[in-house]
């Protein structure tokens, strides 16, 4: 397994590391629920050291992103940050990424780790221009600071004043405690927070000085099991879940981040503009369960008797204290108030069609 | 982790209490600190009759779904209603927190499971 350069701070702080495509993370230190609350009411430090950093860069780097991603950038200015998802030709999702705009020439994308490799293949195969793309994903750490506590704790360190970081904006060569950092003001709880990028060797350094800042602010460290019951909440997409190669950024409510009008072509434009005009035949759809039971990735959703689709992502929500699921399925079904059957150990186990997000964002515009 | 002196414990981190022909069961400390976070529990029906090595209830956490295996032979008696609204029980207190008292059919079936000192050497073990 990979260990990110906070590998031997997670093992002192007793953290239960398990393989995360590939990764040693942390799962939880003392539990996932109190790491969840702990972020939802004040703050949650991540490693996210395994996330994929790729530089695009040239003359050629705007139009060539341009063509690859289904957000538009062309309104995007430096120190702002896009999040899109990127397409295979039939229209299903090589992964979904945030660009971050360096300069007119320059843009740092991030990743999912486990697809890192996969699109750096994807995005070299498919290079236009003079342009350059490079992997620097293993000269990065990367910490997510996150929840409502985050702003006041790493203002301590902070060189400027982080209220002018506005969501999803950032800034580089920002000394925090004395390491130069990019540091982004996005996430992935549904809470107002920031991300910070160091150089490898400095992670530790970066990861003790924020602890000890957030110390009397009720900071905890938090797993990835705490991150994605809070993405859930949200109803923050998650790759190999509601992405994948098989599933359109459509099909998941991503319209908003796939701009079909925009002037140039993208790689799976056809294929999504189809679909648009043919109507979806399934959609994502938030549920709660009405009668007893804990929905789980990839159990079936049945409406009398017969299969309409499948569980995404579902569990038990912390912050609602509810059983909750996020669902692709047939789009007739997919309206607020229907209900629906989730086959659980084969039984179809009653459940209501509900509103996404299931917790609302309280971000720092 | 806790182990407690007068109880029996399987290879599968279930500890059986007996009482007379009856015997509670439920999950151990060591089962539930693997598990994490307890967030659902459901329960055999009463009357149901069990084999030995049957999985007769589930415990799911957060981020897990696991069996519970029946260490004896019996008859469900009751069940412990108390864990469907209050699952976290089993964490704070798995030994208080019994999942299903059993008639025992075949009480020589206790005898091949360990004693405390047997299970925690086991547990160690496993790790």
């Amino acid at each position: 397994m990979k260990k990110t350069p906070l590998y031997e701070v997670h093992i002192k702080l007793g953290g239960r590391m398990i393989d995360f495509g590939g990764w040693a993370l942390p799962v939880q230190y003392t539990g996932i629920i109190e790491e969840h609350l702990a972020v939802r009411e004040k703050a949650g430090l991540f490693d996210v050291s395994h996330m994929g950093e790729i530089i695009v860069e040239g003359p050629d780097a705007a139009s060539y992103i341009q063509g690859i991603i289904t957000n538009d950038i062309t309104g995007l200015c430096i120190g702002q940050i896009s999040y899109s998802p990127m397409c295979y030709h039939n229209g299903g999702v090589v992964d979904d990424l945030l660009v971050y705009k360096l300069n007119d020439e320059k843009f740092l994308i991030i990743v999912n780790a486990s697809n890192t490799d996969k699109d750096y293949e994807w995005m070299k195969s498919n290079l236009a221009g003079n342009v350059l793309v490079e992997n620097v994903s293993d000269k990065y750490a990367q910490l997510a600071l996150q929840g409502p506590e985050s702003e006041s704790i790493l203002q301590k360190l902070a060189n400027i004043p982080l209220s002018d970081i506005k969501f999803y904006n950032f800034r580089e060569n920002v000394n925090i405690g004395g390491i130069t950092s990019i540091v982004s003001r996005t996430g992935y709880t549904g809470e107002d927070g920031f991300e910070i990028y160091v150089d490898s060797d400095k992670a530790e350094a970066m990861w003790n000085l924020v602890m000890e800042a957030g110390k009397d602010k009720g900071l905890v460290p938090a797993g990835l099991g705490a991150r994605d019951t809070l993405r859930f909440e949200a109803a923050l997409p998650l790759y190999g879940h509601e992405l994948s190669p098989d599933i359109t950024p459509l099909e998941v409510g991503l319209e908003k981040f796939v701009k079909l009008e925009k002037e140039c072509d993208f790689i799976g434009k056809q294929a999504l503009v189809e679909q648009k005009e043919k109507g979806l035949k399934r959609k994502l759809a938030g549920f709660k369960m009405i009668d007893r039971g804990l929905p789980r990735n990839g159990y079936d959703v049945e409406v009398n008797g017969e299969k309409i689709g499948y569980v995404t992502t579902g569990g038990f929500s912390p912050s609602l204290k509810l059983n909750i699921g996020l669902a692709l399925i047939s789009a007739e079904y997919a309206k607020k108030g229907t209900e629906i059957g989730i086959n659980i150990r084969g039984k179809a186990v009653r459940a209501e069609v509900v509103k996404k997000p299931f917790y609302s964002k309280k971000y720092k515009k | 982790m806790k182990v407690i002196k007068n109880l029996k414990y399987s290879k599968d981190h279930e500890w059986v209490k007996v009482e007379g022909n009856k015997a509670y069961i439920g999950i151990t400390d060591y089962a539930q600190h693997a598990l994490g976070d307890i967030v659902f529990v459901e329960l055999p029906e009463t009357d149901t009759e069990i084999s030995g090595g049957d999985a007769f209830a589930v415990v799911e956490s957060v981020k897990a779904a696991a069996d519970v295996y029946s260490p004896v032979s019996g008859v469900v008696l009751e069940v412990n209603e108390e864990l469907l609204d209050a699952p976290e029980r089993i964490n704070e207190d798995p030994y208080e927190s019994w999942i299903a008292l059993i008639e025992l059919s075949d009480p020589d079936e206790v005898e091949e499971l360990m004693d405390a000192v047997e299970y925690e050497k086991f547990c160690s073990e496993e790790d």
